[in-house]
């Protein structure tokens, strides 16, 4: 590594550690006093009363917590597939192919999502399922599947695509010299080693839908609150560390697919 | 048999157009170990990736027993490649490895249960059926690539320096390997390759390659004994070049005057008509005698000992220098050392005048 060279250690720039511990602090000292007082026995979050797991019963124990955790977990099921789907299609066809003009412009239309602002798309969907709306009559969990689908897809693409791209050719061409047809060539070779970078791919999306709050709650019709928009809701009104124990039970479940994910795709190695 | 007719692969256009392959033809015939030879780029990988299918010639036909190849996909093809890579699937184990051919054709499970454990047999590897590729060394993979390609029986193996990744000794064992195989199972193969030494111990013909076209066809013996040009001289092997005058000419006998006035009997593959030329002469056809003897006086530059033999470099007038190679046979002495005036000779018949 050039930078480990002597003469230049960057651990030892002024102000390095510093800088490093400050930004640490910020990330993590939150999440902790969140978690923390997700134990609190008073209905303060923030003066600490004693240790209770009062929240978590109290959240276990509210019909709408329990609807909209239901209600967020099967969108983000139907969501990460689906977007993981045309991932894998759209990471396909942007690596398989020979270079084409205008494989750049695919390549932004593809990560949309990460590019237009989260407040457009939103108002943006609100205006076309209003038009929809009124046309079908629909009102159905359909609008807010669709719209999960579309921005999970750049999550869903970007690790398959890695992966993809990562994969040696000639794996691909030995298998078509055994007279492998491309579709077999496909469905025997290039899937299986796909496996790791689909996995992460639909676990990614399905964090990132799990979390969405703007665009749900522009597109949600009436009694479709996920989780987050629930929160969102009751922080309106009065907060209590029932929020903090969703909260904390989100991370885990969070911090559980990452881990995972990481160990699955080591194994695969 | 393949038939390779005037074959052209061009990338790119304009001033950046290369030409990887330049008007080939070549006929591969049956049952032969053909080995496609040339420094890197000469485009001797391009024309096998012709015949596997995975490079579309800009012209020029390939085809094999008279049907059109080109007109075939890869996976229509009945040609099997080893790549120099190996190119295992690294999901499967080594019997899967083996068996993905024959279960992409479509054959009964017993039969490719047979056949997987022949091939298995033929190469050594049936101790490791049921390993993962990535745990195997380096030559089992080679061995297990080579049993993949071949289970499917194919016409014609196709084989991209194959051997290169492996050590030196395993390299060797494997040169030996192979062309057992190839007598063993009647398989023609085409072999590429940038060894010289390992064209030379496993072919039956030839091709040197040099710059996208086949600069000479023909068994080793022909290519090492009679190259037809420089390059061919110069890549196989060691050769001295020695500037001459061509003589008279008969049939494919030349008499050439060498720079020290004296004239020998060359072999003249063109039948050149006088003029100055090159003549190719092998070190190992040459010796050293006393100086008052031999076609050529020298100063001897240099003496460097290889264990079976002795090279030793003579300075001809002022830029011309030959090498000749002595066997080191048990109770020979140095006759000569360095700074020593000697003569070098060597038989009529044995040199070779070149084209260009």
């Amino acid at each position: 590594m050039a930078n480990s060279a002597k003469g230049f250690d960057v651990r030892k720039q002024w102000g390095f550690t510093t800088i490093a511990a400050v930004c640490f602090v910020l990330l993590y000292l939150p999440v902790v006093l969140l978690v923390v007082y997700s134990f609190n026995a008073g209905t303060s979050v923030a003066i600490w009363e004693g240790f209770s797991l009062q929240w978590y019963r109290s959240a276990w124990d509210n019909q709408q917590v329990q609807e909209a955790t239901v209600r967020s977990l099967v969108l983000a099921f139907w969501a990460s597939l689906i977007a993981t789907s045309a991932a894998v299609l759209a990471a396909l066809a942007t690596t398989r192919v020979r270079p084409f003009k205008g494989y750049s412009t695919v390549f932004a239309a593809i990560n949309q999502p990460l590019m237009v602002p989260e407040i457009v798309t939103a108002v943006a969907l609100l205006i076309l399922f209003a038009g929809i709306k009124v046309q079908t009559g629909y009102t159905g969990l359909g609008y807010l599947v669709l719209a999960h689908s579309a921005f999970c897809i750049p999550f869903a693409y970007l690790p398959i695509r890695a992966r993809l791209q990562g994969m040696d050719l000639t794996l691909e061409q030995a298998a078509s010299d055994l007279y492998a047809s491309p579709f077999q060539v496909f469905r025997r070779i290039t899937l299986p080693q796909l496996w790791p970078g689909i996995l992460a791919g639909a676990m990614l999306a399905f964090v990132i839908s799990l979390d969405d709050v703007v665009i749900t709650e522009f597109v949600k019709s009436a009694g479709q609150d996920t989780l987050p928009t629930y929160m969102l809701g009751q922080l309106r009104r009065v907060v209590t560390p029932e929020v903090n124990a969703i909260s904390t039970v989100l991370l885990a479940i969070s911090v559980t697919m990452v881990i995972a994910f990481f160990f699955l795709s080591r194994v695969k190695k | 048999m393949i038939e390779i007719d005037k074959v052209s692969k061009a990338y790119g256009a304009g001033k950046s157009r290369f030409m990887a392959l330049n008007d080939v033809s070549v006929t591969i015939r049956k049952n032969e170990f053909f080995t496609l030879l040339g420094p890197s780029g000469c485009g001797k990988t391009t024309l096998l990736r012709v015949i596997a299918g995975f490079v579309d010639p800009t012209e020029g036909s390939v085809t094999m027993d008279g049907q059109d190849l080109l007109v075939l996909p890869p996976h229509r093809r009945p040609v099997n490649t080893v790549f120099q890579s190996y190119a295992l699937f690294p999901h499967l184990t080594v019997r899967q490895n083996i068996a993905f051919g024959l279960e992409m054709l479509g054959k009964p499970k017993a039969e490719i249960a047979q056949t997987v454990d022949e091939m298995m047999a033929l190469v050594q590897m049936t101790a490791m059926a049921d390993r993962q590729t990535g745990q195997i060394s380096g030559g089992q993979q080679q061995r297990v690539a080579l049993a993949r390609a071949l289970a499917p029986k194919p016409k014609v193996l196709l084989l991209d320096e194959p051997l290169s990744a492996l050590d030196f000794k395993l390299r060797k064992d494997m040169q030996i390997e192979l062309k057992r195989l190839q007598t063993e199972t009647g398989i023609t193969f085409v072999f590429v390759t940038h060894d010289q030494e390992e064209a030379l111990t496993m072919s039956d013909r030839i091709a040197v390659m040099s710059a996208g076209s086949i600069r000479q066809i023909g068994s080793p013996h022909d290519i090492y004994e009679q190259p037809a040009e420089r390059f061919v001289a110069d890549f196989i092997g060691d050769t001295n070049f020695l500037p001459v005058q061509v003589g008279t000419v008969q049939g494919d006998m030349a008499e050439v005057t060498l720079s020290s006035g004296k004239t020998v009997a060359a072999r003249a593959v063109l039948g050149g008509q006088g003029g100055g030329t090159t003549l190719a002469i092998r070190p190992e056809h040459t010796r050293l005698v006393p100086p008052d003897q031999g076609l050529l006086q020298g100063r001897l530059e240099n003496v460097v000992y290889f264990g079976t033999d002795t090279h030793y470099h003579v300075a001809i007038g002022k830029d011309e220098t030959i090498v000749t190679r002595a066997q080191n046979l048990p109770g020979s002495v140095a006759q000569f050392k360095t700074g020593d005036t000697v003569g070098v000779d060597f038989p009529a018949g044995v040199g070779q005048v070149l084209k260009d």
